[in-house]
């Protein structure tokens, strides 16, 4: 565990040097500039621009973040030969693997952490200056606790994008590790579809095999609850509760697979 | 090596200067661009649904502001013939992005259906956008509300108008008053104070600055349509007692009928025909045109 620990403060580390955090500057200022010029255009529903700018800019910055690190994590390794030193350490290949993931979780962590404050800050400052009239109006109030719950399960998606993006660095290049990790982002989104897809086709196999692709392919789309709390609709402690279970699920899977494959793969 | 740095920063602001300096000659010798057509490449709202993954919300917000720019933009242009064309595949965008954006079918019911050049004249598009939003919020009585609206202000139908109030009245937690409004317009039809509390529900109840200012402008009008009606009523009494109508308001201020010339809502002077004796607000006041009322209900004749 102690090993685990330090592959990913390494990593972490490593991000930080990388000035991954510098993402931070951008999305601050992304949300002050948002926030000025906004309220100029949108007609009263600034508050609710923030809210949807913010949330997807943090789940569209961490992605970016979970692929274009996630894909480098074990290839740079072995592009530098740092693998073969490393691997001569009392360290197992699954602690390296577990490790890694770590890092650039808590590197996600940390993303997200200072995103949502400055989000709800950018949020308390409208409130405060906003003609309260609208802000009386609004859906949801602007500092909404279940903004939260959006911004949760944003980071559990990323951390499952990250496991996956993890995965195909164990055995493949950046570039295809990327195009295979957006590509199943993008094919997670649709899932829903493959599970209706009897309703389009006649083939009682093809819908099989629809059906059978839906439960395999990882689903992200029940992960995207964000107009649900910018709206103030109701969501269930339970929805969130049984995503965040298949999230964990799913991840501790692909860990165990890119664990497999690394374990598997020779380095002479 | 720190003078070349200083060099080369020199060169970068001179040549950004440069750039400045061309564009504005540019400009200036052949004219500022024309603006682009407003242009919808992609009109389905379930395709950029799709096409945003899991970020429809957002997706919305942008659309809405290209309505509200699109809307702003072509009510202020003082083009001859200017057209809303998008107006109304730009909501259904909006709304197909975002089914719970609230304001976008508030929006939709008064300048869809608004005369143009206000805006399109289309309140059937109002009332298809509405029932849109009915469908995918059955418990929002506002919806309902603003689809009577729509029947009683600009359609003037008041028994579609009533149906709409009496079912906006029974959605759990709508007010009180809406069922009221429903027997009152049933029973009655239009009448200018059912017209005020509508405008002034719209005003109350608007998230919108643009909503607001037209609810305002609306509540000024019919401010108007009473102070002309006592005017009218003056300048009628005026005619019966003199046998002619005053040749303008001058008259009836020297005979201390009037403290001074009347002034509409707006600040601007009315306007008396001598002729015959009518009064209207001049076609430079901020009210002018005044809005057809809506009428009192006719039942239709026994088949």
């Amino acid at each position: 565990m102690k090993v685990v620990g330090s592959v990913a403060l390494n990593v972490f580390k490593e991000s930080v040097r990388e000035k991954v955090l510098y993402n931070l500057v951008l999305f601050a200022v992304l949300l002050i500039g948002a926030s000025y010029l906004i309220g100029q255009l949108t007609a009263g529903q600034d508050i609710k621009f923030i809210k949807d700018l913010g949330l997807s800019a943090t789940a569209i910055f961490g992605l970016f973040i979970a692929v274009f690190i996630g894909i480098g994590l074990v290839w740079k390794e072995v592009e530098r030969r740092s693998i073969y030193s490393l691997l001569a350490k009392p360290i197992t290949r699954v602690d390296f693997i577990l490790g890694k993931y770590a890092g650039l979780v808590l590197t996600l962590f940390v993303n997200l952490a200072v995103m949502t404050v400055a989000l709800y800050a950018v949020l308390g400052a409208m409130a405060l200056l906003g003609p309260s009239a609208l802000v009386a109006a609004l859906d949801a109030p602007p500092l909404d606790p279940r903004l939260l719950l959006a911004i949760g399960l944003i980071f559990v998606e990323l951390a499952l994008v990250t496991a996956i993006a993890l995965f195909f660095s164990t055995f493949s290049s950046p570039i295809l590790s990327a195009a295979f990790t957006f590509g199943l982002y993008i094919v997670g989104q649709f899932s829903a579809d493959l599970k209706r897809f009897e309703q389009v086709v006649d083939s009682r196999a093809a819908a099989w095999l629809a059906r059978a692709l839906y439960y395999l392919l990882p689903n992200l789309a029940p992960f995207d609850i964000k107009a649900l709390v910018v709206h103030g609709q109701p969501i269930s402690a339970g929805y969130v509760l049984m995503t965040v279970c298949y999230g964990v699920v799913y991840i501790v899977f692909v860990l165990l697979a890119a664990a497999l494959v690394f374990a598997r793969r020779d380095f002479k | 090596m720190k003078q070349n740095g200083l060099i080369f920063a020199a060169v970068l602001v001179v040549l950004l200067g440069a750039t400045v300096g061309v564009e504005v000659i540019r400009d200036h010798v052949y004219g500022q661009p024309r603006p682009a057509e407003a242009v919808l490449y992609v009109r389905s709202g379930e395709f950029l649904k799709r096409a945003s993954l899991a970020n429809a919300s957002l997706f919305a917000d942008v659309y809405w502001l290209r309505t509200i720019q699109y809307y702003g933009g072509t009510r202020r242009s003082k083009q001859s013939g200017k057209r809303y064309d998008l107006l109304y595949p730009l909501l259904d965008i909006v709304t197909a992005l975002d089914p719970k954006f609230t304001i976008a079918y508030r929006f939709g019911a008064v300048f869809l259906a608004e005369k143009y050049p206000g805006g399109p004249g289309r309140p059937d598009l109002s009332i298809a956008l509405l029932e849109k939003g009915i469908r995918a919020d059955p418990l929002k009585w506002q919806y309902e509300h603003d689809l009577g609206f729509v029947y009683y202000w600009y359609l003037h139908d008041y028994r579609k108008a009533a149906e709409s109030f009496r079912r906006g009245g029974d959605v759990p937690g709508a007010p009180w008053w809406m069922r009221s409004l429903a027997a009152v317009t049933y029973g009655k039809g239009g009448d200018r104070q059912t017209s005020r509390l509508l405008w002034l529900q719209l005003y109350q109840t608007a998230d919108n600055e643009w909503l607001r200012n037209n609810a305002q402008l609306r509540l000024a009008q019919l401010d108007a349509l009473d102070q002309i009606d006592r005017l009218e009523k003056m300048v009628a009494e005026w005619s019966r007692r003199t046998g002619a109508p005053p040749a303008s308001w001058q008259t009836l201020v020297q005979a201390g009928w009037l403290n001074g010339e009347p002034l509409d809502p707006a600040g601007t002077p009315y306007v008396l025909d001598p002729r015959t004796g009518r009064v209207d607000v001049l076609p430079d006041s901020k009210l002018y045109p005044l809005p057809t009322e809506p009428g009192a209900w006719i039942p239709p004749p026994p088949s």
